[in-house]
């Protein structure tokens, strides 16, 4: 019942990286960015090919053979003990959080649980596990932070995100209303419950508006699409960007990742 | 009414279908009034749990909550055997109701046996559940509310919108309206006026009431102990003043120890409208004895079921029954606060009604109430007692679309919400998902033919723009760097 104290492992030599879907179709700027700050800090980074989804859409909308066929898929990818870093709140939770019941009576438990036990959010594994120091080189700027909420609740990151942005002598990082309440997004809820996200994601943009800063960064792919989307949607002042690109493009002297 | 058309007639009246959320979501969405209401209301108790919680050892006292909460249910039959013993030695007579109709049987019979003709009522959502006031009506028996929440929710022919603030959807604007027209009282603002006038009008009532209804918070099995929390005394003059009192209650209340309730307690006043004690806590463990001045001279308890005993029969959807009726979980609730608690059309609204009433209503009728949630987790963070409120919507989901090969589906009306083409679309995205080559070789064609993705995407697009495929994906750049 009490979630299991989080113990960080010593920084290792290698991690696996596990991009996850939306960022490997829709973001791969920020996979890249977040490969990159891995590397410079002396960690080498390996990407296993065969990496697809982790099964969570099928999960969360209760279609569990053909999420458990989606993962399981996933379970062989890992082979070496080391650290397998995400950089996404929502999918980290499913792999950490969700892999070992999703398995439970399975002859993949053990290796699940097994599995579960490496998965590490990235801004967290930059903070906690690679000690990182950012030295900024970008133009001063205020920007807000959406973290997401499975970032928040089910990773128990929130306070990382801020740590991050704090070490940017240029950023400016503000606050908006209700920071914690969630953008709306929610997988298919967005388009099971268009309505209530729409409701949900104007009002987060709307207090995005009012911190006056002109750019937001997120943990999750998911919030970023549905609020950066709806923001250019109905051309409101704020866009978004993945937190790992922004830290990427502020402290590396090449910019945009390669 | 005779007692066979009794069955499933009384509900039909008031029924409202719980399967058109939608339309009703939709209806609140536009509706500047209800938003507004609960927002500030939600804002309001949000930052007021905060506060009441500062100072404390919070995960350790939710922990604790759990823990007595758990231990309750491990021996709920025993328990409830102990403290139906325990109520009958000190004089309460005890009554087992299978469902609702049955507990409004119960009930019936008592005031039938007294010759009763008025009710006062405290605050009871098992009442709600057994929708009692108008089994009553219907009887004869006139039953008035006499929480200041429940009595404007009767005058207005609505049903409660919050567990724990029954009225919460209308502004005083709006209250002082109602009481207007329908008790003539004068048009005002003033919180104190319209609620002295509330308090006059129901002293009177209190006064010739020939039986006093209640809930329950907690039922102490050692000492055969109703606890009932209020705030507004109207729970303590409905137990002592009328000289008959009927507790109704779900058979989960109910904890072994007295001193398992102060953990309990100092959870619910603080999680649900942060105050560190209620005005009022009642301790009620018998009828007027022969040498006390006051007190019911009868008290009666009915133990409700209505569903409960087959949630207890599962192992993970058991933690439902923890529940403590804090309505924390609501006031923290985005998507409750968004369409406020009418939405729902159940008894329990929010998150707490979203994994309860699928097992009263069925799975087939609450089909939509599962899928409601964005699954943010702000109610399992809060809830006092830790249920895991986001994974019993997850395994409700799997219900509603019947199950998977190592859990067969068996909540009431499972497998409603599972539609042919659905279940083919996940087949597809699995059967690609699970084979890496065929993964790559479509998202790379994805990538290269991105100027053809269409700019509208269901109801995505209603209120975002498409989110734009990459030129190219993440492993083609892997490639690239010899990874």
């Amino acid at each position: 019942m009490v979630d299991p104290i989080k113990v960080y492992p010593a920084k290792p030599s290698k991690v696996y990286f596990y991009g996850t879907c939306l960022v490997d179709m829709f973001y791969p700027d920020a996979g890249m960015a977040g490969i990159q700050l891995l590397e410079r800090e002396g960690i080498q980074v390996i990407y296993p090919e065969d990496q697809t989804c982790c099964g969570q859409p099928a999960y969360t909308s209760g279609y569990h053979d053909e999420a458990r066929a989606v993962a399981r898929a996933q379970l062989g990818l890992f082979p070496e003990d080391w650290p397998i870093v995400v950089p996404s709140g929502s999918c980290g939770g499913m792999m950490r959080k969700h892999y070992p019941a999703l398995f439970k009576d399975t002859s993949d438990e053990v290796a699940a649980a097994e599995i579960a036990g490496r998965v590490w959010e990235l801004t967290d594994f930059l903070v906690n596990v690679c000690h990182i120091t950012l030295d900024d080189l970008g133009e001063p700027t205020t920007v807000a932070m959406h973290t997401s909420c499975s970032a928040r609740r089910e990773m128990g990151v929130a306070e990382v995100g801020p740590k991050l942005l704090g070490q940017l002598k240029n950023v400016n990082l503000v606050e908006q209303v209700r920071a914690e309440e969630c953008c709306g997004f929610g997988g298919t809820f967005a388009v099971r419950h268009p309505e209530i996200s729409g409701a949900m994601v104007s009002e987060k943009v709307d207090t995005l508006v009012d911190t006056g800063a002109k750019e937001f960064v997120t943990t999750d792919c998911g919030c970023l699409m549905n609020i950066a989307g709806y923001a250019e949607k109905n051309q409101k002042p704020v866009t978004g960007q993945h937190i790992l690109s922004f830290l990427w493009e502020r402290t590396s002297s090449g910019g945009e990742p390669s | 009414m005779s007692e066979t058309a009794h069955g499933s007639s009384h509900h039909s009246a008031h029924h409202i279908d719980v399967k058109e959320f939608h339309p009703r979501a939709r209806a609140a969405i536009h509706n500047p009034q209800v938003r507004q209401n609960f927002r500030k209301a939600m804002d309001g108790l949000m930052s007021k749990r905060k506060s009441a919680f500062e100072g404390w050892d919070l995960e350790t006292l939710r922990d604790l909550g759990a823990n007595i909460r758990m231990r309750a249910l491990a021996s709920l039959p025993d328990l409830l055997e102990q403290l139906e013993q325990k109520l009958t030695e000190n004089g309460i007579t005890v009554h087992w109701a299978a469902d609702g109709d049955e507990a409004c049987r119960i009930v019936r019979d008592i005031c039938v046996a007294r010759d009763a003709k008025t009710a006062i009522k405290g605050k009871s959502m098992v009442s709600e559940e057994m929708e009692l006031n108008h089994y009553l009506e219907e009887q004869g028996i006139e039953a008035l509310e006499s929480d200041l929440g429940e009595y404007i929710v009767q005058l207005a022919e609505e049903t409660p919108s919050h567990i724990i603030m029954p009225a919460i959807h209308k502004n005083t604007g709006e209250i002082s309206q109602l009481l207007h027209d329908k008790t003539g009282t004068d048009l005002s603002n003033d919180v104190e006026y319209l609620t002295a006038n509330a308090r006059l009008q129901l002293r009177e009532k209190f006064r010739n009431a020939d039986v006093g209804i209640s809930g329950v918070n907690f039922a102490v099995a050692e000492t055969g102990t109703l606890c009932l929390v209020e705030n507004e005394g109207n729970g303590r003059m409905t137990t002592t003043v009328p000289p008959c009192h009927i507790a109704v209650t779900g058979i989960e209340k109910v904890v072994p120890k007295l001193e398992d309730v102060t953990a309990l307690l100092a959870l619910l006043t603080r999680s649900a409208t942060g105050q560190h004690i209620t005005t009022y806590f009642n301790m009620i463990s018998s009828p007027r004895k022969a040498n006390e001045l006051d007190g019911p001279e009868e008290v009666h308890v009915v133990l409700v079921d209505n569903g409960r005993s087959t949630i207890y029969q599962d192992d993970e959807l058991l933690d439902t029954l923890r529940c403590i009726r804090c309505g924390a979980c609501m006031n923290h609730c985005p998507v409750y606060t968004r369409v406020g608690g009418h939405t729902y059309g159940t008894t329990y609204p929010g998150p707490i009604g979203k994994i309860l009433m699928p097992h009263m209503v069925g799975l087939d009728e609450g089909r939509h109430l599962p899928t409601a949630s964005s699954l943010c987790g702000a109610c399992g963070e809060v809830c006092p007692v830790k249920i895991p409120i986001p994974d019993l919507l997850v395994r409700l989901r799997q219900e509603s679309v019947d199950g998977d090969k190592l859990h067969p589906a068996k909540v009431r009306g499972h497998g409603a919400k599972r539609s042919g083409v659905e279940a083919m679309i996940w087949k597809g995205w699995s059967w690609m998902h699970a084979r890496p080559g065929l993964y790559r070789l479509g998202t790379s064609l994805g990538a290269r033919f991105r100027k053809l993705q269409p700019g509208k995407v269901g109801a995505w697009t209603q209120y975002r723009t498409a989110p734009k495929l990459a030129p190219k994906t993440l492993h083609e750049r892997m490639k690239e760097r010899g990874q």
